[in-house]
């Protein structure tokens, strides 16, 4: 929970990751490669005085991240998006046992999403109904970009994902986060685009599909197809450390969001330990658009509020204290695009 | 006959033809970008190594960019052969010997790929064409006209500036009327947006300039963290002046 200005905001991490990058989990130098990205990433966006040295960035374990989601970072739940990321590390990037523990451990505080790839077919469908019944599964992460054997990827739309898709439906996993990456199959085509993810959408309508970091690097694509399809949601990883750098063009993405997506379908991620909570929290409380952008309305404290916890916790079904949620009657909403609402 | 080039000369044309080259995501010249680390011509022979923001940077953008380096290269006169150098990349390897051997994409890459990268250049063209749209409608915005009134606006409408030349070269690009009877805001095949859809398409063209803009941040800011010397080499990238 995080207080200020004498509003209490309940906050939902919708993304956060225990991965090991680290010399001796990596199996090739695209294992040392990715991770020496994931860290290229955090210091080009941090705030100087929160990045981590590199040893420390690599792994963290289970300790620091307790820390510093919910000891500083004012976080009150937080959902593991775990990557696989098997042909880049001996045990996979995401440490599936590690998470799971931690989140046996603070059932009150941690979600565990596993993930499935479905290149696997048959095996991992199956495993995928084992998985369900272990982790208690609402939701699962997809990384469309995850190398496996010849395959640098694959879409949404493969015969086998729409078998995975109903198993989802069959298992109640309702939450499907899409994560897109630079690779796909055929690499001829944009790896970025997320018309498949409108494609699915339509086919399963009792499904919700977050698209991380807000369709990045194809913001418009995602825009269009959020604003046409209920159960398409908006995840502010990426976009939101930009609040730091570049405020006037995070205010700009953030105005785009809120006119093609709507308020009840942003949520706010770290993306953990990309970047970690306390600053994004306190930079975004503090932020407003900038007066002289006109085309885009205020940021309310209410939509502040339901991007940084009650809108994931609303999918999750996670039980905010009745004087953190929102009051009746609501602030006025903004104009939005046709559609945009849920 | 040709006079020969002194060695400084030769290098400021081949930097020239290499500025013509663009990153087809961010709509912009890869050595305005940084992306061009070293350049040096030795007896007709010319060298080029580029570098990325990431080793990840997606491998169908990263060709295409080698690719045109290569060609643009190619085309100076006194330059007889060209090697370009795709360097810290998941796919140097394949890249850097695909464009060397004139092999195309799917030569490059094999069973990976099943076609060529034209559609691919194509949509991002119409992408960068829509942005430009964007900037040239605001600045007729601000000089008093309505978005509804932008329905019958003609390129003559638009006055020498930033924003007029970039539209014309995107328009260029996707084979557009550059005449100044033409219809200025017209969608990705020519035709005009109609007065009832123009507040709907320039709402959406925004958002395609701000995807653009930010990547075009994000991607600036990434190589400079990787290549911390890559600062001295980027030209900046400044509101409202993005596409050049």
């Amino acid at each position: 929970m995080y207080s200020k200005d004498g509003e209490q905001y309940f906050i939902v991490d919708a993304h956060i990751a225990l991965w090991d990058g680290s010399a001796r989990n990596l199996k090739n130098v695209h294992g040392k490669q990715f991770i020496d990205c994931f860290y290229d990433y955090h210091k080009n966006l941090s705030p100087a005085e929160v990045v981590w040295p590199y040893d420390e960035y690599t792994y963290y374990g289970g300790d620091r991240l307790m820390k510093d989601l919910f000891t500083d970072g004012y976080v009150d739940h937080a959902i593991f998006q775990p990557a696989r990321l098997a042909d880049f590390y001996h045990n996979g990037f995401g440490q599936t046992e590690e998470a799971w523990a931690l989140t046996q451990a603070h059932p009150d505080k941690l979600t565990y999403n596993h993930y499935f790839d479905p290149r696997d077919e048959q095996a991992g469908l199956d495993q995928l109904r084992l998985d369900a019944e272990r982790f208690g599964l609402k939701g699962v992460k997809l990384y469309t970009a995850d190398w496996h054997g010849d395959s640098r990827g694959y879409k949404l739309t493969d015969p086998w994902a729409y078998r995975y898709l109903e198993a989802c439906r069959e298992l109640g996993i309702t939450n499907i986060h899409v994560h897109k990456g630079p690779t796909i199959r055929p690499l001829d085509r944009d790896a970025f685009d997320v018309a498949d993810v409108d494609a699915v959408a339509t086919d399963f309508t009792d499904l919700n599909f977050v698209v991380e970091h807000c369709g990045l690097p194809r913001l418009e694509d995602f825009c269009w197809i959020a604003t046409q399809e209920p159960n398409v949601h908006a995840g502010l990883a990426v976009a939101i450390p930009f609040i730091h750098t570049r405020p006037r063009y995070f205010a700009q993405i953030i105005g785009e969001l809120l006119y093609w997506v709507g308020e009840d379908k942003i949520q706010f991620s770290s993306d953990y330990a990309l970047w970690t909570p306390k600053w994004l929290i306190e930079k975004f409380v503090d932020f407003q658009i900038p007066e002289d952008m006109t085309e885009y309305p205020e940021l309310t404290t209410d939509v502040k509020k339901k991007v940084l916890g009650l809108n994931a916790a609303a999918m999750y079904g996670i039980e905010v204290p009745p004087e953190l949620a929102i009051k009746v009657p609501a602030e006025p909403e903004a104009e939005v695009a046709v559609g945009a609402s849920a | 006959m040709s006079v020969p080039l002194l060695q400084a000369d030769v290098l400021s044309v081949v930097t020239a033809a290499l500025s013509t080259v663009r990153d087809p995501e961010l709509d912009e010249s890869i050595v305005d970008l940084g992306f061009v680390r070293q350049t040096s011509v030795v007896d007709g022979h010319a060298e080029v190594r580029l570098r990325l923001p990431t080793y990840f940077c997606a491998p169908n953008f990263a060709y295409l960019m080698v690719a045109d380096a290569y060609d643009a290269v190619s085309s100076v006169p006194s330059i007889h052969t060209t090697t370009i150098l795709l360097e810290d990349h998941m796919s140097s390897a394949e890249i850097n010997a695909g464009v060397a051997s004139r092999a195309g994409f799917v030569g490059s890459f094999g069973a990976e790929a099943t076609g060529e990268l034209d559609d691919l250049r194509l949509t991002f063209q119409r992408k960068a064409h829509t942005a430009c749209l964007e900037r040239a409608c605001q600045l007729l915005i601000a000089a008093g006209w309505s978005v509804d009134g932008l329905s019958s606006a003609h390129l003559s409408d638009l006055p020498e500036s930033q924003e007029r030349s970039s539209l014309l070269r995107r328009r260029g690009d996707i084979g557009l009327s550059v005449a100044e009877d033409a219809a200025l805001f017209v969608d990705d095949s020519g035709e005009p947006v109609p007065a009832e859809q123009a507040p709907m398409r320039l709402r959406f063209a925004r958002a395609v300039r701000v995807s653009i803009d930010g990547n075009a941040h994000f991607c600036r800011g990434l190589l400079t963290t990787r290549y911390p010397e890559a600062v001295a080499d980027q030209k900046p990238r400044r509101t409202g002046q993005e596409a050049s």
